[in-house]
Parts: C-alpha cells; sequence; structure tokens
C-alpha cells in the first residue's frame, strides 16, 4: 500500500522555511562563507580552507579572553543564583507587599543595556559618581578606568544588579507553585526550615533554577553592550570578554574571515556548555 | 493518644468578624475519646478542614479550647501536639527513598537511628511497602504516595492522633476499596485515634464509629453513630445528605400531638414533642415507607431501578414521596395508598428534629 503523495504540500511549508532561511540560515551561512576564505576588499573572496581556524586556535589574545569570560560567567552565576534564590525566599509569599517587591524586583530587568552602562559609567566615576567617589571618600583606592581589580568589580556588580532580579522572579514563581500541603507535613513531621529547604524548596525549585542558570549562563557569555559603555574592554584588555574581541577584530579591523571563523568557535563554545549542562542535570529528572 | 475535647470552638479567617456569616466554623463542643474511630462529613468547602486544621496545629483558633487528656494545646503547634496528618494529595519528599521519607519525622525528632530502621521496617510491613524501600518515592503511583503519608504519621509510636484530609480523593475507584479497609484494618491494630475528613458518605459510614456531620454554613449538625444517622437525624439536613436516595422531607400539621398531611393523619414518632411553631415537616426514609391498602393516597410517577431495588417516585399532596420496592415484587402503578413505620418516622420545626433541640 502507497500512501497518495501530495506536493503541493509543500506550499504550505515555504512560508515558515522563508522565514527560518532569512533569521538563521542564511546569516549563519555567510558567516561560514567568510569563515573559509580571504579578501582584500573590492567583494573579491579567496579561498582559504581552515586557516582561520588554525589561526584562532593559535591565538593567545583568543584564549585570554576567553578565559577572562570563563571567569566572568563563573562569577556572576555564583553570585546570582544563590543571592537570587535567597531573594525569592525572603519575598512575602502572599499579601499586599507581593506586587510592591515584585515590581522593585522587575525594574533593573526595564533599563536597557546601554543605559545601565552608562548608568554605572557615571555613577563609578572616582570624581562625582556616587559609587566611586563614595569608597573614595571611604579610604579605598577605586578607579575603575585604571585599576583592572576596580573595573572588575564595578563590572560584576553591575551585571549583578542588572539580572539578579531574573533569578528571583524565576525562584519565586517557583516558590509559590509548591502547595501549602508541603510546608503543613513539614510542620506535622517536625521538619526545621534547613530541612524544609533542602527536601521541599530545593527539590521543587529543580526546574526553574536549571532555567535561571541556563538563561544567565547564555546571557552573561555573550555579554557587550554594557561592557563595552562602562570600560570599552579596558584598562588594557582586562575586561576584554569574547564578544569585545570579537567586534573590535571585525569593525575596527575589518578582517572578516577570522572574525567569522571566531563567530563560529564563540557559537560553538555556548552551544556546547548548555548542551553539557542541560544534559548533566536532566538524566537525573528520567529516572523518576 | 489522648482524648480530645473541644469546647465552644469558633474559627474565622478574617481578622475582626463580626456576623455569624463571617465565621468559617460556627461555635462547637465535642469530645472524642481515646482510641476511636471518627468521621468528620460534609459537603465541600462547610469547614471541615477548617475544623480539622484547628485541631491539628496548623490554624490557630479564634475562640474557645482545644485540649488533649485535659493539657490545653489550643495555642501550641503541631509539633507539640504531636499529631500526624494525612492530606488530600499525596505530599512525599521527592528526593528521598520510600525508606527516608517514612524515617524523617523520626530523624527530626533525633531518634537513634537502629530504633529508626526496625520502625520503618515495621510500618513498610503494614503498609505493604517493604519491597520498595529502597526505591525512589516519586516513583511511585498515587495510592503508593498516599501510603507513605500514612507511613509517616504511623511511624512515629506516640502520635496522639492521626487525621485524615479527604486522603482518598486522587486514588482510584478500584484502590479505594483496598485503602479503606486497610485503614480500618490499621486502627485496630495501631490503636490510635483517626479523624477522617470526607464529603462521602460511604467512606464515613464505614470507616468512623462516630461520625459528626456538618451544615454548608460551618455548623455541625449532628454527632452520632451511623445507626443513629440514619435512623434519627437530628436535622432535615443529615436526613438528606446521608442515605440514598435521601430522607422524604414532607410539608406537615401538628394539631393536638397528631400529624396531618393534606387533612389526613400520619404517624410520627415525636408528634406529641411538636410544639406547632415555625415551619412544620414531616422526615420518613424512603425505606419505612410502604405501599399500603390504606393510608395516604398518593400517585406514582416513576419507577428506577438499580439493581438490588427499585426506587418509585410517588406524589401526594404537592409533594413527592419515595419509597424502595426489592427486586422481585410487582412495582406499583398508579393511583394507590402509602403508610409509615411510626418508629421511624419523625416531626422537624425549622429543620431540627421536634423535641431533640433543647
Amino acid at each position: 500500500m502507497s500512501k497518495a503523495v501530495n506536493n503541493r504540500a509543500w506550499l504550505l511549508v515555504l512560508p515558515v522555511f522563508i522565514i527560518v532561511a532569512f533569521n538563521a540560515i542564511i546569516p549563519l551561512m555567510t558567516v561560514v562563507n567568510y569563515s573559509v576564505q580571504e579578501t582584500f576588499g573590492n567583494n573579491e573572496f579567496f579561498w582559504s580552507g581552515t586557516r582561520w581556524f588554525e589561526e584562532l586556535l593559535h591565538d593567545q589574545q583568543f584564549y585570554a579572553s576567553l578565559g577572562r569570560q570563563i571567569v566572568f560567567t563563573g562569577l556572576v552565576l555564583a553570585i546570582q543564583v544563590p543571592l537570587g534564590l535567597a531573594i525569592a525566599l525572603c519575598m512575602p509569599p502572599k499579601g499586599p507587599w507581593v506586587s510592591v517587591c515584585l515590581v522593585l524586583m522587575s525594574l533593573p530587568l526595564l533599563v536597557p543595556w546601554n543605559v545601565v552602562g552608562s548608568m554605572w559609567n557615571i555613577m563609578a566615576l572616582p570624581d562625582i559618581g556616587l559609587l566611586g567617589k563614595g569608597l573614595n571618600a571611604l579610604g579605598i583606592s577605586y578607579n575603575y578606568t585604571r585599576q583592572p581589580i576596580s573595573a572588575w568589580f564595578t563590572v560584576v556588580l553591575m551585571d549583578v544588579w542588572h539580572w539578579t532580579s531574573l533569578v528571583v522572579l524565576l525562584c519565586y514563581a517557583g516558590l509559590t507553585s509548591i502547595p501549602d500541603a508541603y510546608y503543613q507535613a513539614a510542620k506535622v513531621d517536625g521538619a526545621r526550615p534547613w530541612a524544609v529547604f533542602r527536601f521541599i524548596q530545593l527539590p521543587k525549585l529543580k526546574h526553574v533554577l536549571t532555567i535561571a542558570i541556563l538563561l544567565r549562563f547564555m546571557d552573561s557569555f555573550m555579554i557587550y553592550t554594557e561592557v563595552i559603555v562602562l570600560t570599552g574592554g579596558g584598562p588594557g584588555s582586562t575586561t576584554k570578554f569574547l564578544s569585545v574581541d570579537l567586534v573590535q577584530k571585525a569593525l575596527g579591523g575589518f578582517d572578516l574571515g577570522p572574525a567569522a571563523a571566531f563567530s563560529i568557535v564563540y557559537f560553538l563554545i555556548i552551544l556546547l556548555f548548555s548542551w553539557l549542562f542541560y544534559t548533566l542535570i536532566m538524566p537525573n529528572e528520567a529516572q523518576s | 493518644m489522648a482524648e480530645i475535647k473541644i469546647e465552644n470552638l469558633r474559627h474565622s479567617y478574617l481578622a475582626n468578624p463580626k456576623s455569624d456569616a463571617d465565621y468559617a466554623l460556627k461555635r462547637v463542643s465535642l469530645t472524642w475519646k481515646d482510641g476511636g474511630a471518627y468521621a468528620l462529613l460534609g459537603p465541600s468547602g462547610c469547614g471541615k478542614t477548617t475544623m480539622l486544621n484547628l485541631v491539628s496545629g496548623l490554624l490557630t483558633p479564634t475562640e474557645g479550647k482545644i485540649s488533649f487528656d485535659g493539657r490545653d494545646v489550643s495555642m501550641t503547634s503541631p509539633e507539640e501536639r504531636n499529631i500526624a496528618q494525612v492530606f488530600q494529595f499525596p505530599v512525599i519528599y521527592d528526593t528521598m527513598t520510600v525508606f527516608d521519607n517514612l524515617a524523617f519525622p523520626l530523624r527530626n525528632r533525633k531518634v537513634p537511628e537502629a530504633e529508626i530502621d526496625a520502625r520503618v521496617r515495621d510500618i513498610a510491613q503494614m503498609l505493604d511497602l517493604s519491597a520498595s524501600l529502597s526505591k525512589r518515592a516519586a516513583g511511585l503511583t498515587a495510592d503508593g504516595k498516599q501510603k507513605i503519608s500514612l507511613g509517616r504519621g504511623l511511624v512515629r509510636a506516640d502520635v496522639n492522633v492521626i487525621m485524615f484530609d479527604e486522603p482518598l480523593t486522587v486514588i482510584d475507584p478500584h484502590l479505594k476499596w483496598q485503602l479503606r479497609s486497610k485503614l480500618k484494618e490499621l486502627h485496630q491494630r495501631v490503636g490510635c485515634t483517626m479523624i477522617y475528613v470526607t464529603h462521602d458518605q460511604t467512606e464515613a459510614l464505614t470507616f468512623a464509629d462516630q461520625v459528626v456531620v456538618m451544615n454548608e454554613d460551618g455548623e455541625v449538625v449532628q454527632s452520632g453513630t451511623p445507626i443513629e444517622l440514619f435512623e434519627k437525624p437530628r436535622h432535615i439536613f443529615v436526613g438528606y445528605f446521608i442515605g440514598s436516595p435521601g430522607m422524604n422531607v414532607l410539608p406537615c400539621e401538628v394539631r393536638g400531638g397528631k400529624a396531618f398531611i393534606g387533612g389526613s393523619e400520619v404517624p410520627a414518632e415525636n408528634a406529641s414533642s411538636a410544639t406547632g411553631y415555625g415551619k412544620t415537616e414531616l422526615g420518613v426514609r424512603p425505606e419505612f415507607v410502604t405501599i399500603a391498602n390504606e393510608g395516604l393516597a398518593a400517585e406514582v410517577v416513576k419507577v428506577s431501578d438499580t439493581g438490588r431495588f427499585r426506587i418509585v417516585e410517588t406524589r401526594s399532596h404537592g409533594a413527592t414521596i419515595k419509597l424502595l420496592v426489592p427486586e422481585g415484587e410487582p412495582a406499583p402503578e398508579g393511583l394507590t395508598h402509602l403508610a409509615f413505620d411510626r418508629a421511624h418516622t419523625q416531626i422537624y420545626e425549622d429543620g431540627w428534629l421536634a423535641g431533640a433541640k433543647s
């Protein structure tokens, strides 16, 4: 028995195919195309094989950016996830203060990236900024345009300010969806607050925490605007993360080939980390 | 284990209750004997769970006193009251094994591990959970999970009372029977006071020695044995709510200690205690109505077959009267007469059994 084949059905898939092509396949393939060719302008391209990839993988500057990126993302996750969870646990479960807390928490998320960068840039200025001047007045030598540690401190603090709320909101949503019966049962069973957290709240938050970590990982790994506005990658190249490095290569040097190779490697790194993270957490789920 | 005494208990979820309607649970006084099996029966949303949570200590009463063996516990926490509670939806600790789940209440109370082990195995045996002790609790079926919730209550040897808040709601019908008889068996074995909240009359009547019936307004209307509730409902609500079909309630008149429906006299056990004031009604269960050659004139409207007996619906003087006819007997048709069993026919005044409410 054979099924009737109706080729006109393909027409119905066409719109989706066009949209996907324009927003994903064509841009990606353009980058792939650039990454294996060399150009000297004039729209003339020459085949260069895997040369740009080989160069990139021997490039010390790339490894330095990658290292900084990993440290930054690690710091951001290590601070934002526990902090976000702690804030969510402190928020009232019901009552008139809920909406106040939610609005306050959402505010940083609504500020555009470049505005966040400018805000912190001005606030951290050592001569007029509240933060910069305040720290110096306390006797702490602080200048984010000159001292790498100050710059790192400011960049991390800015990201914590901007994005911890996302973790808070996700965790809060997860917490409020735990039925009251669990807390009542814990009371009856004589569980201490720590046991309630460890055996009820944390297991129930597993999914939202996975999502929160994944989102914060991807976003912080791709951070660009805020850093460019705040430090521009400096002082020197101490806050030059992967994206900053990439843009300098692609636009500053107009090295389309190496920049394209860089983009592909960058993309693969994020893909790999996200996949690793997801598969490491999710197999436990399959058992239950 | 303890005798539970409730005195003038009232509860409102509002901060400043004003009228009677603000109270989710109306004033109630009761005594539950040590080792008894009790049920709280009433329609959904009538305050049964409120009452249960007051006894367990999850809620603090607005008014009144609860004492366990004479000790006032009204203001103490569930932990201090040393009670166990099984909720409507099974509560299990997902990340733990069945063993750890059962051991949890004991570990929280710092019981030595050797004793925990013995106790948990004992309870698992009772609940047929021995085979799955090392499995993760999250992988069990709904009835398995509910057994764990129950086990966490039983595992403490010294609990004062175990409370069940509609524990069979999420269980498959064919497993309900099994679990219900398990509960009954456990009660006989453990001898602990048990309070069972439900809106299902079969569950309440089969489980409990003493059933407390509540109406929609959060008022306790009767507390008695299943037989008392069946034969002598104190309020027409109990008559309606318990029994299938419910009690027939007919408007009637009382004159000189005798009851009349549409002019013809009908026998009633408590007719002489009726005052004749207020709204007077006569209540008789379908089980105690028979077809007769003389008596109340009625017309057969409908006969429905339930398998074991037939429900005959008749109309008499504008009211509907149902009665039961055993399978095999001829079903009545057309115009006929009805007779009521005097010992099981009661007069109600404003809803309450005449002469019973002081």
